[in-house]
């Protein structure tokens, strides 16, 4: 993992100074709300319903033990002993108190973290595969390219006040497990048939408002151009993205205005005037930072271990966790564990300090002390032996962290929702609850097999509710809350934005109608089929007329 | 007289910003006499008339592009870009093209919502002059404010001012 040198440990030191020099001004009155606002944002920090919330960033999803023991003591010392993992892979605090976010700023320095643009109208944290470096279809590791881009996009100063904020990702696989064509701008990198590195690059994909999946602006860059590429799209959209109306701000929307291919050509002349010039990556500088992913000191080993056969045979909890919660890894012997932070009766994302310090304990007992963060706001210990998996599984489990769902209808993403976010219309941490206990028996979810419920608050899509092959969007209409249903979106290499089946319902009738969703999947399923293919397949009305046959007369259906 | 900082100094600064009110007319309104910054629109309407002036410049409005400037950039002196909300960062990208497109070597000075917590991001995209409006800083909030400009020693990207990103700069990888 990459560690910082001197220049990396310099900024985040003079961040911390600058930080807290800003927030001494805001106390003091000599920033207005109006200017401190900008500022705080750009440092992950909001003002919430109840308190402020910081927003840590966690590149592309990678944490050592120590950080995470950090993270740790930061939910003890300043918040309330917990923590959230974020759909972009960040870790949220709920409870901070503002003038003592500068300490928590200096104290995540200390082991190499920071909150920079982790908010605000400017390029946010990089995201990628948490599987990077250890996935069997892996082309080309993203992690070293995501942290160039990262360093590349830190006070960029050109674009730290864009129209809107800007997101961006990078993939590496053959699956698309970074979400990379609903992004601002999505990387592929890949080996062209030359034997090159590049990037296929997408542009104005994005959830929100206005969903879009990415379109392709270039199919090959070659990777010395990356960063005067990216450069070219941000100075674009800088000058021409919309800045008269929030909700058209996001690069998508100059995108669609312009059409790719005027866009494309825009793009295309003001990188003439960059390519080859100063930011021309070198292969000193990509070696550099390519060389701290190199693999950890994998011993050899096989696949199958007897002990480790035997158990799977004698220990039916232990096989369906190790059927759902457990991934194939590059290396025989070897595996990848995603610890689900989806318990029933816990929001999902949700981490206690206990059990971050536990986490980080058994990333230095098991897999070489790092561990990642998924965008399904999970976690991943990438590089466990299979001959320790029993003992982790029994740890885990003690600590209430092996709930074997991963995958399944009870892994649901969801944002903070109404609980705690100032921009929610409607809660969803709730909402999720109901569903997890409703379908609490492990057949019938197994039997219902892989599928992705998203729940997100409001339009701001944090949980991503579009790309879920289920998606249940937060709604107020006079001061009520309704939750409006998507079905057939789906993310990774087929991304689809799924289509909303008809009015809105109260909280209360939400498991019902994941019920009668999951009925139709069941009844019109073909054999193995996952329900966004028999979606896909047979179409929206079959769900429909499931769902809102039963109503009398639509008397509980508020409208739209 | 308005303060602006220059090269990291609070100095006294004798150049005007004609700004057109509502109903002025970009052909007849009066270019008052001594150093002045007169509006694109202005520029273009009178560079006949304005031409024998030496203490002239010319400021481009958040949306106004670079490009209007290309023809001329080497007779005026200042150059100036309207911040008309800090918020509004276009004024970085064109600051950015009349410095490396352009060619543009006089003094680019920002004007309009200029803030002491985005000079260190204006100085790098190539201003030399920063111009807060008058009366937001005193004297002494200024003075403290150039503190600022050194937020950052090392920044990792190329931009105007230090063009070479930091991996071609300085030797990476020494531990922190």
């Amino acid at each position: 993992m990459y560690r910082y040198d001197v220049i990396d440990q310099r900024i985040v030191d003079e961040r911390v100074a600058q930080f807290r020099d800003q927030t001494r001004r805001y106390l003091a009155g000599e920033l207005s709300e109006d200017e401190f606002r900008p500022l705080r944002l750009q440092n992950g920090l909001y003002i919430q319903r109840h308190a402020p919330m910081l927003r840590i960033a966690v590149p592309y999803g990678a944490l050592r033990s120590v950080q995470l023991r950090m993270l740790a003591r930061i939910a003890r010392e300043y918040d309330r002993g917990y923590g959230h993992f974020t759909t972009r892979q960040n870790i949220q605090f709920n409870w901070p108190e503002l003038p003592k976010v500068p300490e928590i700023l200096a104290l995540l320095a200390s082991v190499e973290m920071h909150a920079i643009q982790t908010s605000g109208n400017c390029i946010r944290n990089f995201t990628s595969d948490p599987f990077a470096g250890v996935a069997g279809d892996e082309r080309i590791d993203p992690r070293p390219w995501a942290e160039i881009l990262r360093q590349w996009s830190t006070f960029h100063p050109e674009f730290a006040y864009l129209p809107r904020k800007f997101k961006m990702a990078v993939n590496g696989a053959a699956e698309d497990r970074a979400v990379i064509r609903v992004h601002d701008i999505g990387l592929e990198v890949y080996r062209n048939a030359a034997g090159e590195t590049g990037f296929r690059v997408l542009v104005g994909g994005g959830l929100g408002r206005t969903p879009i999946i990415g379109k392709e602006i270039a199919a090959f860059v070659p990777w010395q151009h990356v960063l005067t590429y990216c450069e070219a799209i941000l100075r674009v959209y800088n000058l021409h993205g919309r800045r008269d109306n929030l909700y058209k701000a996001r690069i998508k929307i100059l995108v669609q205005a312009l059409g790719i291919d005027e866009f494309r050509r825009q793009v295309e002349d003001e990188w003439q005037h960059l390519k080859d010039g100063p930011s021309t990556l070198t292969e000193d500088e990509v070696h550099r930072v390519a060389d701290q992913f190199e693999d950890p000191a994998y011993e050899a080993l096989s696949d199958g271990d007897p002990d480790y056969l035997q158990l799977l045979q004698a220990n039916k909890p232990f096989a369906a966790w190790a059927r759902r919660n457990v991934r194939h890894h590059k290396r025989a012997g070897y595996v990848s564990v995603v610890i689900s932070l989806k318990k029933t009766g816990v929001p999902p994302g949700d981490i206690t300090a206990e059990q971050m310090d536990l986490v980080a304990d058994w990333a230095d007992a098991y897999s070489f002390g790092e561990l990642r963060v998924t965008h399904e706001q999970n976690l991943v210990l990438a590089d466990v032996r299979q001959t320790d998996l029993f003992a982790l599984w029994q740890q885990l489990r003690d600590a209430g962290l092996a709930t074997p769902n991963i995958g399944l209808l009870t892994d649901i993403i969801c944002c903070p929702g109404g609980d705690f976010c100032a921009l929610a219309n409607a809660k969803s941490i709730p909402i999720a609850e109901a569903i997890q206990s409703r379908f609490d028996d492990l057949d019938y979810l197994y039997d219902v097999g892989n599928i992705e419920i998203n729940i997100s608050g409001c339009m701001n899509a944090c949980g991503h509710h579009h790309v879920g092959n289920i998606g249940i969007l937060g709604v107020d209409k006079n001061g009520e809350e309704w939750y409006q249903v998507t079905i057939g979106g789906a993310q990774g290499n087929d991304a689809s934005i799924g289509k909303v089946i008809g009015p809105s319902f109260a909280a209360a009738e939400m498991p019902a109608v994941i019920e009668a969703l999951l009925d139709t999947y069941v009844a019109q399923r073909f054999e193995d089929e996952l329900f966004v293919d028999t979606v896909r397949r047979v179409g929206v009305e079959p769900f429909k007329t499931r769902v809102y046959g039963g109503r009398v007369g639509g008397k509980k259906v508020a409208n739209g | 007289m308005a303060k602006v900082i220059k090269s990291g100094q609070v100095v006294a600064d004798g150049w005007q910003v004609l700004r057109l009110a509502d109903g002025d007319n970009p052909e007849s309104v009066a270019v008052p006499p001594g150093p002045v910054l007169v509006p694109l629109a202005v520029w273009q309407a009178r560079q006949a008339d304005l031409a024998g002036r030496t203490e002239l410049g010319v400021w481009l409005d958040s949306q106004e592009p670079a490009s209007a400037l290309a023809e001329a950039i080497d007779r005026l002196p200042v150059v100036a870009v309207n911040f008309p909300k800090f918020a509004d960062g276009r004024g970085y990208s064109t600051a950015t093209l009349l410095r490396t497109r352009y060619g543009f070597r006089g003094e680019l000075r920002a004007i309009g919502d200029v803030q002491r917590d985005q000079f260190f991001f204006l100085q790098r995209c190539g201003f030399d002059c920063l111009q807060p409006a008058e009366g937001k800083y005193s004297d002494a909030q200024l003075e403290a404010a150039l503190a600022s400009l050194a937020d950052f020693s090392e920044p990792y990207q190329g931009a105007v001012d230090r063009p070479a990103p930091v991996w071609r700069r300085l030797q990476r990888g020494v531990a922190a």
